[in-house]
């Protein structure tokens, strides 16, 4: 079975956070303790929208050696494919779901000095995780949260009362900007730089941390895609036999396990690389939005990450 | 404060008996059934042959999520002996520490739910009672806190569990061998390993790296989810029942291979199969793999017949770059001729299972 071992949950709380974000707390069924975790992970969780498979990661901010149960924060996105607005809309407590077992792929280096941790809006909730798991086993870190304004600014008092001056808060209607090339300047040698936020944030810390000489493998990110919408196409599976359309607001991936083929995959969101499918043929132009592909292998039009990515054209042939 | 190992219970199961000087291991006839023989066919070649570590064949070696067998208590008395001569056969870099909690956890659930007769876990918060009966040991301690064991955490689980166990955390897109317990290794040293990654420690296998074995296992192993584990198989070949066969004390086994005849043999070979199972841990994201040594005597295996023939068919036929790397090539021509006599050209069924 596809996307690994299942948990099976029970909705035990929805808690709106402010206009945009919900908390959601799931317990098992069956009164069992869930995994601990490491900090940095996310869990995919299944929806059945009134008939439409949706499913959508989100990271799990909860403390990771709390075994009760997990919480995710989820960002209302009217403009998406609506697994947000279903979370926000239809999901009531006692509500029975499916979550995967957590997956990591944001994880702490262990032998990090200090982790020094960039945080864009949503994007704060790994984050949660990550510094209750540093408060449990020791480890130094430094938060700058950066959020539009102090109303949307999820969980700031609850970091704030916790940590003190180890975070900083930035609220962009403020004028508030991280001071980011001096931020990066004054770190100890063995520093570990993490972001997670806005596509914008991502590019400027990524971007920032080269341009001052920080090593690539001391500079960690996570930005879930969000699959994305586009024109129908069409794509033939050559070794299932079988001819799949894609809807406006479907994803390839869902197209083709609605078809009834059982294909691989993790996170859903281009990072993790399970999904990754061999193209047999292709006339016409490949859209790679995922994070998995190098520029050369998305050049080479021979791979695609069916959960983010899609295509325009005639005749889009894969091995699946 | 030390392990104080006191064995004497379930005596009739656990047996007496010895890896070293005068050798006095062998198999019951109900261990040579349950052997993990690892050739499913009459060839050999590598592959990454995973599969799902999901509960076999009741009375196999797979039955359990770890294996114990009537070897244990020996095992564990062996494993104290070689660490008593040379500490660095367990070591733990500094971040690896939450990994061993992990794998104590692991084993310790796995074991007192899998053979309660034999250990048991009671838990109140992170205060733990474990009782691990076979060895005496009966232990109250706080999960998480290294101060309430008398080792690291790996180090304590580890010195109660039968095979070796490595512990790779994952970061920059590969594996890094940042701890582990090897003590009944097929001549590899994490001494030497310790803080390499995946394609580093895996450099000296001939054959594997051309056809990009390695690669396609890598990435199958960044990928490993928690609650999903996986496993394999891998062999070689033993003079005498010596789990130690250690590069660090080459000088003392090595030799032996010297020591082989045609009347001796089937007492003195050993097919050595280790099943390798590797799980993603919860906490630290890291991933453990267990390394589980069985040894079969040449005479012991033929007394099932289409393992007779079978290893006598992939012994015959292997390629001698795998024949050398696994250290046997010297001996091939003795252990053809030997095993020769067991297979009388009979077809064979596939797969590993003992004809009925």
């Amino acid at each position: 079975m596809s996307g690994g071992a299942k948990l099976h949950v029970r909705v035990a709380e929805v808690v709106p956070v402010n206009d945009l974000i919900k908390r959601f707390r799931f317990v098992t069924r069956d009164g069992s303790p869930m995994p601990a975790f490491s900090g940095g992970s996310h869990t995919v969780v299944e929806m059945d929208d009134h008939g439409t498979r949706r499913l959508n990661p989100y990271s799990l901010m909860s403390d990771p050696e709390d075994t009760s149960g997990y919480e995710i924060s989820v960002r209302r996105d009217e403009a998406g494919r609506g697994g947000s607005l279903f979370m926000h809309t239809h999901v009531q407590p006692g509500m029975e779901m499916v979550l995967s077992h957590p997956l990591n792929l944001f994880q702490l280096d262990g032998r990090s000095r200090k982790h020094l941790m960039i945080a864009g809006g949503i994007g704060i909730t790994p984050f949660l995780a990550q510094i209750k798991q540093l408060t449990h086993f020791g480890g130094r870190f430094e938060l700058h949260y950066a959020a539009r304004n102090r109303e949307l600014g999820a969980y700031t008092a609850d970091l704030k009362s916790a940590h003190g001056d180890r975070v900083h808060l930035y609220f962009d209607e403020e004028g508030q900007v991280i001071d980011l090339k001096s931020l990066l300047n004054r770190q100890p040698i063995g520093t570990h730089l993490y972001v997670c936020g806005p596509k914008g944030m991502l590019n400027w810390v990524r971007s920032t941390a080269q341009a001052q000489g920080w090593p690539e493998a001391s500079v960690h990110f996570e930005e879930f895609l969000a699959p994305g919408t586009g024109t129908v196409f069409q794509a033939q599976l050559a070794t299932s036999g079988k001819t799949v359309t894609v809807g406006t607001h479907q994803s390839l991936l869902e197209a083709i396990e609605a078809a009834g083929v059982d294909a691989p995959y993790l996170c859903r969101g281009g990072a993790c690389g399970q999904c990754e499918t061999n193209i047999l043929h292709c006339d016409g132009t490949i859209l790679h939005r995922d994070h998995w592909l190098t520029p050369e292998d998305q050049a080479a039009g021979t791979k695609i990450m069916p959960c983010v990515s899609r295509f325009e054209g005639k005749t889009l042939i894969l091995e699946r | 404060m030390a392990l104080d190992i006191k064995p004497g219970a379930f005596a009739d199961f656990f047996k007496d008996e010895t890896f070293r000087d005068d050798f006095t291991f062998k198999n019951s006839p109900a261990a040579i059934r349950r052997f993990p023989f690892p050739f499913d066919r009459d060839d050999y070649m590598y592959s990454v042959n995973m599969e799902p570590h999901t509960p076999g064949k009741p009375g196999s070696v797979f039955e359990n999520t770890f294996d114990v067998d009537e070897h244990y208590v020996a095992e564990m008395i062996d494993r104290a002996k070689v660490l008593a001569e040379d500490p660095l056969r367990c070591q733990s870099l500094p971040h690896m520490t939450l990994a061993g909690w992990d794998l104590l956890e692991l084993i310790m659930e796995s074991n007192a739910r899998d053979y309660p007769q034999w250990f048991s876990l009671s838990k109140s918060g992170n205060q733990w009672h474990w009782i691990n009966r076979p060895l005496g040991i009966d232990h109250r301690f706080t999960f998480l806190d290294e101060s309430t064991l008398p080792y690291g955490p790996m180090e304590y689980i580890s010195r109660q569990m039968q095979g070796d166990f490595s512990l790779q955390d994952e970061r920059e897109g590969s594996l890094w061998m940042d701890a582990g317990m090897v003590t009944t290794q097929a001549d590899w040293s994490l001494d030497f390993d310790v803080g390499m990654n995946f394609m580093e420690w895996h450099a000296p296998v001939p054959l594997a790296h051309e056809k990009h074995v390695f690669d396609r296992a890598l990435k199958f192993l960044l990928k490993l989810q928690h609650g999903s584990p996986v496993r394999r198989f891998n062999w070689t070949m033993t003079v005498n029942p010596l789990l130690d066969t250690s590069p660090e004390n080459y000088p003392k086994w090595g030799p032996t291979k010297t020591s082989l005849t045609q009347e001796n043999l089937g007492h003195k070979q050993h097919l050595r199969v280790e099943l390798q199972a590797l799980f993603r841990l919860p906490r630290s994201n890291a991933i453990a793999f267990s390394i589980r040594a069985y040894l079969g005597k040449f005479e012991e295996l033929v007394t099932v017949p289409k393992w007779g023939r079978r290893l006598h068919r992939v012994v015959r036929d292997i390629h001698p770059d795998i024949a050398a790397y696994k250290g046997f090539l010297r001996n091939r021509h003795m252990m053809v001729e030997w095993l020769a006599q067991h297979d009388d050209g009979a077809p064979t069924t596939p797969g590993f299972w003992p004809d009925l």
